[in-house]
């Protein structure tokens, strides 16, 4: 019998292009997993990312899939979402993809509450190039660009979505992969813009620079940082800075912009000719 | 009864106007745009008009964003178009080459104003003539049209739609200032009549199909995301199936292909209009707001006995070579009049294959080129 994840992957691209170890293919199994559980038409659910590792997952799954421009994968979708309101949109992005070269996107993406799911990769790292500090690693990390720590502050994409507009935010790590599965299922399953950020491993760039050459060694590291949203709440300022806090962080209805959109048609139709 | 009908049907429009009731006529139903002078008129439309006939209109974070999602409307079956201006011109061009290397139709309207970065807003210029032959990276093709009257205007950016359709192309229409605010009588035509051309779709079951591989004419039939064709788009060199290839002979009969579809079409893509040519001895080859100067010279050195014509040119690339060539073989000099610093000459002289003289008259105060200036040249070569 064949596993789930294997009537939804495209065979003739595997093996793929991640290095052993990597987070990304736990995720795109938490992706599957959570699309199979929706009982979604493949047809009808369009897949899109930028570039960088992460970004090569839409070549691997048999969606209608694009992967576009380094950073663009939000506004591509949202051409997409605006042209054919019944496709079922995912963006799925690296952390260097998502907050750098496409910051300007995501908070508009959110903004617009547009009904799309953004998946965010977060390795902290630029993996593809080579291992560079993104805007998503943490201060005092290592990186080939931040050889004497990352002096930069990193962003906090949970309350970057929620202050820009998004319906529904949450985090996961690729350690805590079954609900990470939950979350990425009722995101996709969520009107409006849905967030959720997988803190994952990259022990071939991240790893190399910070004294965790294995992804073992990723793993734990991820899991002994991480915590719920509860018990984070009673943590000191300072250990909340140490800690990755998962769960789900934002659950709201308002329209998104297609509904909205189609007022204006109504609109246009009475008030215009 | 008729009559009346068609008196309605004339109008007096802008040029940015006259764009947009091209655009949809053409059959349009998707803008995303960033305001930009002197294009924000053709948005503006665009926000009123689309909404009422069921089509979107969005307005994006940036030029980078709305090319984008122009690219993913027409993925998902939409004709989809943007306007900008020199400076969003040269933010578009990164995903312009995706839509060129995905082969995705879709229009972007450069209305120019003098350069390069900000440079005169907002003052006409065509200084951005080799930016829309090459600003992306990379070998590529593209088809580019530039109008010199208003209803010119309305009839190119038709055409550039359905060559847009027809090729799996984008297509940019190359207004400048001028052109774009100037307002000038247009008779639009009735929807039945104008032609339209739509993407070839596959003849093909979904898993059969595959998405870049290409009819005997070159392009490939496109289906829409949604409607049960899946397959992936990448802005990697890609094989017929459309995923990423390393195979030399892929990546070359792909690079090829895409190229050629637009060369050896010319003879259907190359648009022009010769006056006063059958007997000339000086040959002006001009486009946009200066070949109105141009045709007006023309007229006043015909007054004075020169034998003097002109060739008008609508489609700027795939540049008409084999027309320009044919032209040195008739005069003995060629003159070619442009608001920038002689972009356009170059391709002239290319043509030309020294067969005849070659001048450039350029300008680039901001200011247009006037028809006095220009016979003003004429009489200073005939004197020579």
């Amino acid at each position: 019998m064949k596993a789930v994840i294997n009537n939804y992957i495209r065979e003739e691209m595997f093996p793929n292009i991640w290095c052993p170890g990597c987070g990304n293919g736990i995720v795109l199994g938490a992706i599957i997993r959570a699309i199979d559980g929706l009982k979604w038409d493949k047809n009808k659910i369009a897949m899109i990312s930028g570039i960088g590792c992460s970004s090569r997952i839409t070549g691997y799954v048999d969606f209608c899939t694009m992967n576009t421009t380094h950073g663009r994968a939000l506004p591509f979708a949202t051409g997409i979402k605006m042209a054919n309101p019944n496709m079922k949109v995912v963006a799925v992005m690296g952390d260097g993809d998502c907050s750098a070269i496409g910051g300007n996107h995501f908070i508009h993406a959110a903004r617009r509450n547009i009904d799309l799911t953004a998946i965010i990769i977060n390795n902290m790292i630029y993996g593809m190039t080579g291992g560079q500090h993104s805007p998503l690693t943490p201060t005092d990390k290592f990186s080939t660009t931040a050889p004497y720590g990352n002096i930069g502050q990193s962003f906090d994409l949970v309350k970057l979505a929620i202050a820009a507009g998004a319906s529904y935010v949450a985090r996961g790590t690729v350690y805590h992969v079954r609900q990470s599965t939950s979350l990425i299922k009722k995101a996709l399953n969520k009107k409006g813009f849905s967030v959720v950020e997988i803190i994952s491993d990259c022990p071939v760039s991240y790893g190399k620079m910070n004294k965790m050459r294995t992804a073992v060694e990723m793993l734990k590291w991820i899991k002994d940082r991480t915590v719920s949203k509860k018990t984070w709440e009673n943590l000191s300022p300072k250990e909340k800075k140490e800690k990755f806090v998962i769960g789900e962080f934002l659950d709201i209805d308002r329209p998104d912009y297609t509904e909205l959109y189609s007022e204006v048609m109504e609109r246009a139709k009475k008030m215009g000719g | 009864m008729n009559n009346l009908k068609k008196k309605n049907n004339i109008k007096l429009l802008q040029g940015n106007e006259a764009c947009v009731k091209g655009a949809i006529l053409a059959g349009v139903r998707f803008f995303a745009g960033y305001p930009i002078t002197p294009s924000s008129e053709i948005a503006e439309g665009m926000a009123r008009l689309l909404p009422q006939i069921r089509g979107k209109f969005l307005q994006m974070e940036d030029e980078i964003s709305s090319m984008a999602a122009v690219i993913g409307a027409s993925i998902a079956g939409l004709k989809s178009m943007t306007a900008t201006s020199g400076p969003g011109f040269s933010l578009k061009q990164e995903n312009l080459g995706f839509a060129i290397i995905n082969e995705i139709p879709c229009v972007i309207v450069n209305a120019q104003r003098g350069g390069p970065s900000t440079g005169l807003p907002t003052k006409p210029s065509q200084g951005d003539m080799m930016q829309a032959r090459w600003g992306t990276h990379g070998d590529h093709s593209i088809i580019a049209l530039a109008p010199s009257t208003v209803k010119e205007v309305l009839a190119l950016t038709i055409k550039a739609v359905n060559f847009s359709e027809k090729y799996r192309t984008p297509v940019i229409l190359l207004l400048d200032e001028v052109i774009a605010h100037m307002r000038e009588k247009v008779e639009i035509p009735p929807s039945e009549e104008v032609e339209i051309i739509n993407r070839k779709k596959p003849s093909v079951p979904p898993d059969e199909y595959l998405p870049f591989k290409p009819d005997q004419d070159g392009v490939p039939p496109m289906a829409n995301f949604g409607e049960g064709y899946r397959y992936h788009i990448t802005g990697l060199v890609h094989n017929h199936e459309g995923l990423p290839t390393s195979n030399p002979q892929e990546i070359d009969s792909f690079i090829r292909r895409i190229n050629n579809k637009i060369q050896e079409n010319v003879k259907d893509i190359i648009i022009y209009e010769k006056y006063f040519l059958d007997d000339a001895r000086i040959g002006l080859i001009a486009y946009g707001s200066v070949a109105r100067a141009a045709e007006r010279a023309v007229k006043l050195a015909r007054e004075k006995g020169l034998k003097v014509g002109l060739l008008k040119l609508l489609t700027i690339w795939p540049f008409p070579s084999e027309e320009v060539n044919r032209l040195s073989q008739e005069v003995d000099l060629i003159i070619v009049p442009e608001m920038n610093l002689g972009q356009m000459v170059l391709e002239v002289e290319r043509s030309v294959r020294g067969n005849c003289e070659v001048l450039s008259y350029s300008r680039v105060d901001g200011e247009l080129i006037n028809p006095i200036e220009i016979l003003g040249k004429i009489q200073e070569e005939i004197k020579k």
